[in-house]
């Protein structure tokens, strides 16, 4: 077996044994870290002897006995004798798919987003703690306390190993949805120091909503979700050039475009379109689906995009959405009907000096032909962002309308 | 999102706490690293040595000169400082908030965002 496909099975795994260990014995966090210690070993041992006839049960029984050691030695240390998982190296291992219990207690209530985030690419994932501290540019020791911590908090919760019902399952199941959303935004968020982790990232998070629909295929917004991931990750070549310069949407090649991710993306969409109910991630896949649509940007069916977030902002307003929509609506309506949308939005707190509100603006400002107006709005969206390649975008953008050009060289 | 955490010190400020100030003080940023070490927030933490230790640096046509600090004419001058990676801004200003020396008047702590290279340009 080679190096990845051997990664690859690990890591598809790592949640089936994790389930069936913490259903035989509780203990989340002791049981997890067994099964890490278990994939390590896994690692080190099966390209040298070969992969087991069972590598699950393998992984579930090494597991099981680390996690026994474990136990044994903090009973010693109490000066305790151990009584409880003395007897517990499986022989029959549960064929349940524990992934999706899995996930909604690494996404507990209880945990900020960024330990969500981390715990369920370390839990679910099958990410060693190096591997996550990478992804998130920080030190493993920082990481590893996060991790740490997020344990602790899951087991001061009280959470039972069980899916929670009724309401509230769709209420947890909206937060892991929001948290496989982030692990996939932050490939476009996060230093490009190491660009390559970054791309993992989001193809993890495509991998794991794979997992997450593949259990729960009549959910309109988990449906929605992987479309909309498989829709943006389609752009991933054309939206920065090779020195790394963001290319907006309209600019982009779409030659470069993944035709069978977006194939893949507008299938999931039109069969998440036709449920009982529509969803905020739905409706984003909607619209990346409509751009996808359009052989070329002039081609772009606006009038659907603004209708798709018109019903957005019915269902789940938020000012960003009508930001979006002073785009769509300025490309039906003309700038001044777009910018007439945004003036409604100053007044927004959550939204005040907002890079983005900004650089809304400056387009639409210089597509009237407000050039000083639109100038004044990309710098001032320039020095608003924390992304030095969105500050350089609308540098660059500013600078081609700089009020002192030369005469000779027209606009 | 990372943030710098910067600790501005004007001596006159710390000379004239007493010592049992200058204690918590003390005490205080130990009990902050420690809490934000176990919450897996902190990336890194330094003091610098005293600003009359410092060398600026500039080269004119070609040629390095080296003149003694601080570059900055000022009462004030940058004493350390914490890296952190957090959930959000009012995360890292609630941070700062614990710093001992938020609590004192005449010393500053500055919260600014730390930028990372990517970025997206939306529909």
């Amino acid at each position: 077996m080679t190096a990845p496909a051997l990664e690859d099975l690990l890591r598809e795994l790592t949640p089936q044994v994790l389930g069936a260990l913490v259903r035989r014995h509780g203990q989340f966090e002791g049981c997890e870290d067994a099964v890490q210690e278990a994939v390590l070993a896994a690692a080190v041992q099966w390209p040298a002897e070969g992969v087991p006839d069972n590598p699950r049960g393998w992984l579930v029984t090494v597991a099981s006995r680390r996690l026994i050691d474990q136990v044994r030695s903090d009973h010693a240390r109490r000066d305790r004798e151990s009584a409880t998982a003395a007897d517990v190296v499986p022989e029959d291992v549960p064929d349940t798919d524990d992934t999706l219990v899995l996930l909604f207690l690494c996404c507990h209530p209880a945990l900020t987003a960024a330990s969500q985030t981390a715990l369920t690419l370390r839990a679910v994932g099958g990410l060693t703690t190096a591997e996550v501290a990478r992804a998130f540019l920080v030190p493993e020791a920082t990481m590893a306390a996060r991790i740490s911590r997020a344990k602790q908090r899951v087991r001061a919760a009280g959470s039972s190993f069980t899916l929670p019902g009724g309401a509230e399952r769709q209420d947890r199941l909206r937060v892991v949805l929001h948290v496989l959303y982030l692990i996939f935004n932050e490939g476009y968020t996060a230093s490009s120091g190491s660009e390559l982790h970054r791309a993992d990232l989001a193809r993890e998070a495509i991998r794991l909503a794979r997992m997450v629909h593949a259990q729960l295929p009549g959910d309109g917004e988990v449906t929605g979700l992987l479309a909309l991931m498989l829709l943006t990750h389609a752009r991933r070549e054309a939206r920065t050039t090779a020195a790394g310069d963001l290319v907006p949407l309209d600019e982009q090649d779409r030659a470069k475009w993944d035709r069978e991710l977006i194939g893949e993306g507008t299938g999931l969409v039109k069969a998440s379109l036709a449920g009982p109910a529509l969803g905020p991630y739905q409706l984003q896949a909607a619209i990346a689906a409509t751009h996808a649509d359009a052989a070329t940007a002039g081609e772009t069916n606006w009038p659907q995009v603004h209708a798709l977030y018109l019903i957005m902002e019915r269902i789940a307003p938020n000012p960003m959405v009508t930001l979006n929509r002073a785009v769509a609506l300025a490309e039906i309506a003309g700038p001044s009907a777009g910018l007439a949308l945004l003036s409604a939005l100053d007044s927004d707190e959550r939204l005040a000096g907002h890079h983005r509100l900004l650089s809304v603006r400056a387009h639409l400002l210089e597509k009237a032909g407000d050039t000083a107006g639109a100038y004044e709005c990309y710098r001032g969206a320039a020095s608003a962002t924390a992304s030095i390649a969105e500050q350089r975008y609308l540098e660059s953008r500013a600078s081609r309308l700089r009020p002192r050009v030369p005469p000779r060289s027209p606009r | 999102m990372q943030f710098l955490i910067s600790l501005h010190i004007n001596p006159a400020v710390l000379d004239a706490l007493s010592d049992e100030e200058k204690a918590a003080l003390g005490g205080g940023h130990g009990e902050f690293i420690e809490a934000l070490r176990k919450s897996g927030e902190l990336i890194s933490t330094q003091a610098l040595v005293d600003p009359s230790q410092a060398a600026v640096v500039s080269v004119r046509n070609g040629q390095p000169a080296v003149t003694d600090g601080p570059f900055l004419e000022s009462k004030e001058y940058l004493g350390g400082f914490y890296l952190i990676d957090c959930e959000d801004k009012e995360r890292a200003i609630a941070l700062a908030a614990q710093i001992p020396d938020a609590a004192i008047e005449g010393l500053g702590v500055e919260v600014r965002q730390v930028m990372f290279a990517a970025g997206q340009l939306e529909a």
